[in-house]
C-alpha cells in the first residue's frame, strides 16, 4: 500500500494540467484503479485480517484523494495566476475621457454671484431684451434730453419708444412695478445688454450686467457697504478689501463707485490696478427716490439700494483674461478649464 | 482746468499743502486726475553786479550776480545782460525742462555757478526767433534779491486737471464754484470778487431794444458800455488764461472769457455799431444761414436758437457769435450779453454743427440764473478798469426764468437711515454750514434753501444726504447688512429654465457658448424654419450687426467655424439665449451643435462617433429630463439648410417645438449636427414625480422582425406594435435594421425585441403567444410589412 501512494505522489509531481490529473485519478481511483482493485483483494483474507485491512484501505483512498485535491487547486491557481499574469494592463495608458462640458466664462462667473446672492434671499430674474424707453431710461430718473444718456449710446429700434436695452436696470423697474410699492424685493437681473460701442478689447456692443436691487423699509448706505463687502470677498477672497467712493448716477442717491483692493499686487500698485493697488468693478448707490416714486414705492416708507457689475470686467479681473471678445467667440480650448468647482 | 493761483482771489488757501488737499477733495467726490505745479529748485533773482568780456570769447561774459546770501560767478552769452540788471538765475541743482541739470563748470577756463535764464528756457514761454533775440528775461528794478523767480512771477501756480462726473461737472469747471467746493471741504468762507462800476447818465434803452421770442431763452440781459479802448490785457488775466490754456487777444475779448471761467457764464460782446439797435431772440429757421467768428458758413435747423438784428442772425445763441458783429480793434461800443438758453438744444445744435465750443459746452450743462446777473455786473467792472469803458444805466432784460428757490425739509435721522451713520443734529447743522446751504432749523425739522449754484441737487432729502455723506467720508461707514426677513432665493421665471437646461447640457457633454443677438441679414436667413421676419435695426452700426436673429443656430455655426480654424476637431456646443421677431415677440431658445467624436479613445479603439442618432439622443434626453417623456415625436421633414434626407420636425404634443437635422453639405462639407428648441414650449407644466415599482415576476422576452418598405418610419411600426401590445407589452426596442443580401433593394428588415410582463402575476405561454401573433398581424395589415423568416 505504502509503494501505491509514493508512485501516486511520484505521478502528481509531473503534471501541469487539469487533463493529467484525471488520467491519475482513473489510474489509481477509476473502477480499475489500482487502489480500486485492492478492495478486491478484501475477500481472499483471513477473517481477522479483513478489518485491519480494510480499514488501511480507506485510510489509503482517503489520502489519495487528499492528494489528488491539492493537486488540483495547485494547478487551478497555477492557471489562474497565468491568466491574471496575461490580462495585467498599462494602466499609465490614457482614459477614455468622459464627456463634459464647460460653461461660458462670463456665465461662471455669473452663476457664482447668483448662487452667494440666492443664499442671501436674493431672487434672480430676467426680463426682455427688447424694452420700452420708459422703463431703460424714464422711470429710472433719466428723461429725455438727460445728458447722462449720452454715456449710454443706445440702439434704438423704433422710433424712440423701443430699444435694445442698454442697461438690465429696467427689469428692477419692472419688479417694483410687480411689488405694487408693497413687498420688499430682493433680486439680481444679470442679463445682456446693448449699447453703440465699437468692439474692441475692452469694448463690445453686447456685455452683461449683474445688476441688485433691493427694497426695504430699514436699508443703509452701510448695509450696501457690507453687502458689497461679502460678493468681492466671494469672488476675489477672504483678503480683498474694499472701498466706495463718492459718484454719479441719475438713478441712485447717494451714488459710489465702489473699488476693491488690486488681488494681483495686493495693493501695492501694478499695470491691472494702473499703480493705484484699487481697481474699480461696481457703481452702486441708494435708489433715487424719483425713482422709487416712479415705480409706485413712496420713499418716506421704503428705501433701497442697487448696485451693478460688469460682469465681463469681472471675469477679466478674476480670471487674468485681457481681451473681452474671448467672451463670444468661445474657443473650447479655452472654455474647457472652467469646468470645474472654484478653488476654496 | 482749474488754477489754485487763480482761486485764492476768493478763499484763502496760503496755508494749504495743495497735493493734500487735492486727496481730500477726491477723497469727497471731486476727482482731480492730475496735481501739476510750475515748481522749479534753486531758481532765484539775482542781480548784476559786475558784468565783463571774457578774455578767450567775443560773446560770452564773466559776471557776478548778487543771489541773496552771497555773490556769484556765472558765465553769460546773451547780448542783454548788463549791470545793474535783475535776472532770473539757476543755480547748480535746478533742473530745467527737457532735464537739463544746471552744475558747477568752466567755461573756457573760467569759473560758472549758474545760468542766467531766458522765460523759453524754463518752459514759460514758446521759444520763438523772437523770444531768442530778446535774450535773458529782464526783470524790474524792484525785483526783490534771492527771491524764489517763479513765486516773484506768480508762476509758481498749481493746476487741479479735473475730471468730474457729469452732475458737477457745471459749478465745478469755474473757479468760484470750485472755491465753494474747497470751502466745504476746509470749513471756510468764500468771498466774492469786487464788482463795482460807475454809470454814465445815458440809458441803454434809449439806444436798444430787445425781444425773445423763443420758450427756450428764458433769460437774457443785455448791458451796454461806451468808449471802449481795445488794447493788451492786464498780466494777471493772461497769465490765468494762459493757465487755462486759452491764448490771450486783447483785454474785451479776454474779460469775457476771464468772466465765464470766473462764474462759468459765457458772455457774448457784439459789437453795438455793427449790430445796430435791435435784438430779437427767435428759433432759426430750417437752412437758416450764418458765417461764425471762426470764419465758417453754418447751416441752421428749426430747433437752433439764433440772436438776430431783428433780421438776419449775428449769433448761434449759446454756440458762437456771428462774424458780422465781432468784437475788433476798432470797437468802440459794446453790448453784453448774458443770457441762459435750453441746455438740452444747445447740446443738440453743438452737435449737429460739430461745433463744441467753451460756450456751448457749459450752456449744454445748465447755469445758475444768479450767476447770469453776477456775471454781468462783474463783466462791467473789469471793461471799466481794463478797458477804459463808460457803462450806460439801466439793464435790458427778458426774465422768464423760475426763480422759486429749491427747499428740502428733512430731520437729521431720515439721513442717518439713508447712511446708515449717527450723526446728531449739531453735526447736520455743522455740514450745512460747510457746504453754505443756508438752512431754518425748529423743532427737529432742518428747511434747507438750496444755492443755485448747485444745479445737481434736488429737492429730496437724498441729495443732502449724499453731500453730508461724502463730507463725513464713505470710508468711515460701517460695513454692515440688510436686517431683511430671512426668505429663499430663487430662479424666477425663464432663468430657471435656462439654468436647468444649461446645467443639464453641460452635463452631457456641450459647452456652452455666447454670441451676438445681432447679426448680418444674411446670416439671418440662414436655418429660416419658421416663418418668422426679422426685426431690423432703423441705425446699425454696421451691416454685420443690423439684424436681430430669429435662430441661434447659425451663430453655432460661427462657432464651430471658428474652433475649426484652431484645429479643433470634435466640437459640441449649445447657446440659450432670447429671439426676437419682427414684431418683437421674445422667444427663448436653446440651441446645440456637435460635430466630430463625442466619445473617443484612439489607442483603445473607443470610438462614438456623432450622428443623427447621437444628437437625437441628446434632446430626447433633455426633453426627458424636463419631464416631457411620451409626449415628443420626431418628423421627419426637410427643412432649410438642413440635410433633406437626414432632418425633422421636434414636436411636442404635436406640436413643431424645434428642429433637428444634419448642416446641409452645400452648406458645409463637415458633417455637422444642429437641432434647435423653443425653451417657451418646455416653460409648460409637467406631471410630478411617482414611484413605480418594477414587476416581480418574470418578463417573457420575443423578437421580431419585418421586412418593409425602405422609406417606412419605424417609429410608425412601432406605434401599431405598442397599440396591438396593449398593456402587457412592457418595453419595446429595435436591436437590428439591416439592408443587402436577401433583402429587396427597396426593402429593408427592422428587428424589435419585445418585453412582455405582467406586475401582479407570471404570465403564460398562451396568452402572449396570443397578444404576438396579434401583433404580427397587424403591422403586417397596417404597414404592408411581412414578418421575416416565416
Amino acid at each position: 500500500m505504502e509503494n501505491i501512494l509514493e508512485q501516486l505522489k511520484n505521478d502528481l509531481q509531473t503534471i501541469k494540467k487539469e487533463h493529467d490529473l484525471n488520467e491519475i485519478k482513473t489510474k489509481y481511483l477509476g473502477k480499475k484503479g489500482r487502489i480500486t482493485e485492492l478492495s478486491s483483494q478484501i475477500k481472499d483474507l483471513p477473517n481477522e485480517e479483513k478489518k485491519n485491512f480494510g480499514a488501511n484501505l480507506n485510510k489509503l483512498k482517503t489520502e489519495a484523494n487528499n492528494l489528488l485535491d491539492t493537486k488540483k487547486v495547485e494547478i487551478e491557481t497555477e492557471i489562474l495566476n497565468k491568466k491574471l499574469e496575461e490580462e495585467s494592463i498599462d494602466i499609465s495608458l490614457p482614459a477614455t475621457k468622459i464627456p463634459m462640458g464647460a460653461p461660458n466664462i462670463i456665465e461662471k462667473i455669473v452663476e457664482e454671484v447668483e448662487e452667494l446672492l440666492m443664499s442671501m434671499g436674493y431672487d434672480v430674474v430676467d426680463g426682455p431684451e427688447i424694452e420700452k424707453d420708459e422703463y431703460n431710461f424714464e422711470m429710472l430718473n433719466l428723461p429725455k434730453g438727460h445728458p447722462a444718456r449720452d454715456a449710454q449710446d443706445t440702439f434704438y429700434i423704433q422710433g424712440e419708444e423701443l430699444l435694445l436695452r442698454s442697461q438690465t436696470s429696467p427689469v428692477q423697474v419692472r419688479t417694483m412695478l410687480e411689488g405694487k410699492g408693497e413687498k420688499p424685493i430682493r433680486m439680481i437681473c444679470p442679463g445682456k445688454t446693448y449699447r453703440r460701442d465699437d468692439d474692441d478689447a475692452t469694448h463690445s456692443h453686447q456685455f452683461m450686467q449683474i445688476e441688485g436691487l433691493l427694497i426695504d423699509k430699514n436699508v443703509s448706505l452701510s448695509d450696501l457697504k457690507g453687502t458689497f463687502d461679502v460678493i468681492a470677498k466671494h469672488l476675489f477672497g477672504e483678503d480683498c478689501k474694499t472701498r466706495f467712493r463718492p459718484s454719479y448716477y441719475p438713478f441712485t442717491e447717494p451714488s459710489v463707485e465702489t473699488d476693491i483692493s488690486c488681488h494681483s499686487c495686493k495693493g501695492k500698485g501694478c499695470n491691472i490696478c494702473k499703480n493705484t493697488g484699487w481697481i474699480t468693478v461696481s457703481g452702486a448707490g441708494m435708489v433715487h427716490p424719483n425713482v422709487l416714486k416712479n415705480c409706485g414705492y413712496d420713499p418716506k416708507e421704503w428705501q433701497g439700494f442697487a448696485f451693478g457689475f460688469g460682469a465681463e470686467r469681472l471675469a477679466m479681473l478674476k480670471y487674468g483674461i485681457d481681451d473681452l471678445r474671448a467672451f463670444y467667440m468661445t474657443d473650447i480650448r479655452e472654455t474647457k478649464n472652467f469646468d470645474r468647482k472654484e478653488a476654496e | 482746468m482749474i488754477s489754485l493761483e487763480w482761486v485764492k482771489d476768493y478763499i484763502d488757501i496760503s496755508d494749504e499743502d495743495l497735493e493734500e488737499l487735492a486727496v481730500k477733495i477726491t477723497k469727497a467726490g471731486i476727482n482731480i486726475e492730475k496735481v501739476i505745479t510750475n515748481k522749479i529748485n534753486n531758481l532765484v533773482v539775482g542781480e548784476v553786479v559786475e558784468c565783463d568780456m571774457h578774455p578767450d570769447s567775443d560773446h560770452l561774459h564773466i559776471c557776478k550776480v548778487n543771489i541773496g546770501k552771497e555773490t556769484t560767478q556765472i558765465i553769460c552769452g546773451a547780448d542783454n545782460v548788463r549791470k545793474g540788471l535783475k535776472v532770473i538765475v539757476a543755480l547748480p541743482g535746478a533742473i530745467l525742462p527737457g532735464d537739463f541739470e544746471i552744475k558747477k563748470s568752466k567755461i573756457r577756463g573760467e569759473e560758472s555757478n549758474g545760468m542766467i535764464c531766458a522765460l523759453y528756457e524754463l518752459g514759460l514761454e514758446e521759444k520763438t526767433q523772437e523770444a531768442y533775440d530778446r535774450g535773458i528775461e529782464e526783470l524790474p528794478e524792484d525785483a526783490p534779491v534771492g527771491m524764489e523767480a517763479l513765486k516773484y512771477l506768480k508762476l509758481d501756480d498749481t493746476l487741479y486737471e479735473l475730471d468730474i462726473h457729469k452732475h458737477r461737472n457745471n459749478d465745478c469747471y469755474y473757479h468760484i464754484g470750485f472755491a465753494y467746493e474747497i470751502a466745504c471741504i476746509l470749513n471756510k468762507k468764500v468771498t466774492l470778487p469786487d464788482a463795482p462800476y460807475s454809470e454814465i447818465e445815458d440809458d441803454i434803452n434809449n439806444h436798444f431794444s430787445l425781444k425773445v421770442e423763443t420758450e427756450k431763452c428764458p433769460y437774457y440781459l443785455a448791458k451796454m458800455v461806451t468808449d471802449v479802448k481795445v488794447g493788451p490785457s492786464p498780466e494777471f488775466i493772461k497769465r490765468r488764461l494762459n493757465a487755462y490754456g486759452m491764448r490771450s487777444i486783447n483785454n474785451v475779448v479776454d474779460i469775457s472769457n476771464y468772466v465765464m471761467l470766473e462764474y462759468g457764464q459765457p458772455l457774448h460782446f457784439f459789437d453795438k455799431d455793427t449790430l445796430g439797435d435791435k435784438i430779437l431772440v427767435r428759433d432759426a429757421k430750417e437752412n437758416e444761414e450764418v458765417v461764425t467768428l471762426d470764419g465758417n458758413l453754418r447751416t441752421l435747423k428749426e430747433t437752433d436758437i439764433v440772436i438776430t438784428d431783428g433780421e438776419k442772425p449775428v449769433c448761434v445763441a449759446g454756440v458762437m457769435g456771428g462774424e458780422n458783429t465781432e468784437v475788433t480793434e476798432n470797437t468802440k461800443t459794446i453790448l453784453i450779453e448774458s443770457a441762459i438758453f435750453d441746455s438740452v438744444s444747445i447740446r443738440n445744435t453743438a452737435a449737429h454743427l460739430d461745433l463744441r465750443s467753451e460756450a456751448s459746452i457749459r450752456y449744454g450743462k445748465g447755469l445758475s440764473y444768479e450767476y447770469t446777473e453776477k456775471a454781468i455786473e462783474r463783466a462791467c467792472h473789469l471793461l471799466e478798469k481794463y478797458a477804459g469803458a463808460k457803462v450806460l444805466t439801466g439793464i435790458v432784460k427778458h426774465d422768464k426764468i423760475d426763480k422759486t428757490p429749491k427747499v428740502t425739509t428733512f430731520k437729521a435721522e431720515e439721513i442717518n437711515s439713508l447712511l446708515g451713520i449717527t450723526i446728531s443734529e449739531e453735526d447736520v447743522k455743522t455740514e450745512l454750514n460747510r457746504l453754505d446751504f443756508p438752512f431754518e432749523y425748529s423743532d427737529g425739522l432742518f428747511t434747507v434753501t438750496i444755492p443755485t449754484r448747485r444745479l445737481d441737487i434736488d429737492e429730496n432729502v437724498n441729495d443732502i444726504a449724499e453731500e453730508v455723506g461724502r463730507l463725513y467720508g464713505y470710508h468711515n461707514l460701517v460695513s454692515t447688512l440688510p436686517t431683511c426677513p430671512i426668505k429663499k432665493g430663487e430662479y424666477k421665471g425663464d432663468v430657471k429654465y435656462r439654468k436647468i437646461l444649461s446645467k443639464r447640457l453641460r452635463s452631457l457633454g456641450l459647452n456652452e457658448t455666447k454670441t451676438y443677438t445681432l447679426t448680418s441679414p444674411d446670416m439671418a436667413k440662414l436655418f429660416k424654419y419658421e416663418e418668422k421676419e426679422n426685426a431690423v435695426l432703423p441705425n446699425p452700426m454696421s451691416i454685420d450687426k443690423s439684424v436681430l436673429r430669429t435662430t441661434l443656430i447659425p451663430s453655432l455655426i460661427n462657432v464651430y467655424d471658428y474652433n475649426k480654424a484652431r484645429k479643433v476637431k470634435d466640437v459640441m456646443l449649445y447657446e440659450i439665449s432670447k429671439t426676437y421677431d419682427k414684431d418683437y415677440n421674445e422667444e427663448s431658445k436653446v440651441a446645440i451643435l456637435m460635430k466630430g467624436n463625442y466619445i473617443i479613445n484612439e489607442w483603445n479603439n473607443t470610438k462614438i462617433p456623432v450622428d443623427f442618432y447621437l444628437t437625437k439622443g441628446i434632446i430626447e434626453n433633455i426633453l426627458d429630463y424636463m419631464g416631457f417623456k411620451n409626449r415628443y415625436t420626431f418628423e421627419k421633414n426637410p427643412l432649410p439648410h438642413l440635410h433633406p434626407g437626414i432632418s425633422a420636425s421636434i414636436m411636442l404634443d404635436r406640436k413643431q417645438i424645434g428642429v433637428i437635422g444634419k448642416v446641409h453639405p452645400s452648406l458645409k462639407k463637415d458633417d455637422i449636427y444642429v437641432a434647435e428648441l423653443s425653451l417657451n414650449a418646455l416653460m409648460t407644466k409637467v406631471k410630478p414625480i411617482k414611484f413605480k415599482e418594477a414587476s416581480k415576476y418574470p418578463e417573457v422576452i420575443k423578437d421580431m422582425a419585418f421586412i418593409v418598405k425602405k422609406e417606412t418610419m419605424s417609429e410608425s411600426i412601432e406605434n401599431i406594435i405598442k397599440r396591438a401590445g396593449g398593456r402587457l407589452l412592457t418595453n419595446i426596442h429595435v436591436f437590428d435594421v439591416y439592408t443587402g443580401e436577401n433583402v429587396k433593394e427597396d426593402e429593408k428588415s427592422i428587428a424589435y425585441s419585445l418585453t412582455f410582463s405582467d406586475p401582479n402575476r407570471t404570465l403564460t405561454e398562451e396568452e402572449v403567444t396570443e397578444v404576438f401573433n396579434n401583433i404580427i398581424k397587424n403591422v403586417e395589415e397596417k404597414m404592408d410589412a411581412k414578418l421575416r423568416d416565416k
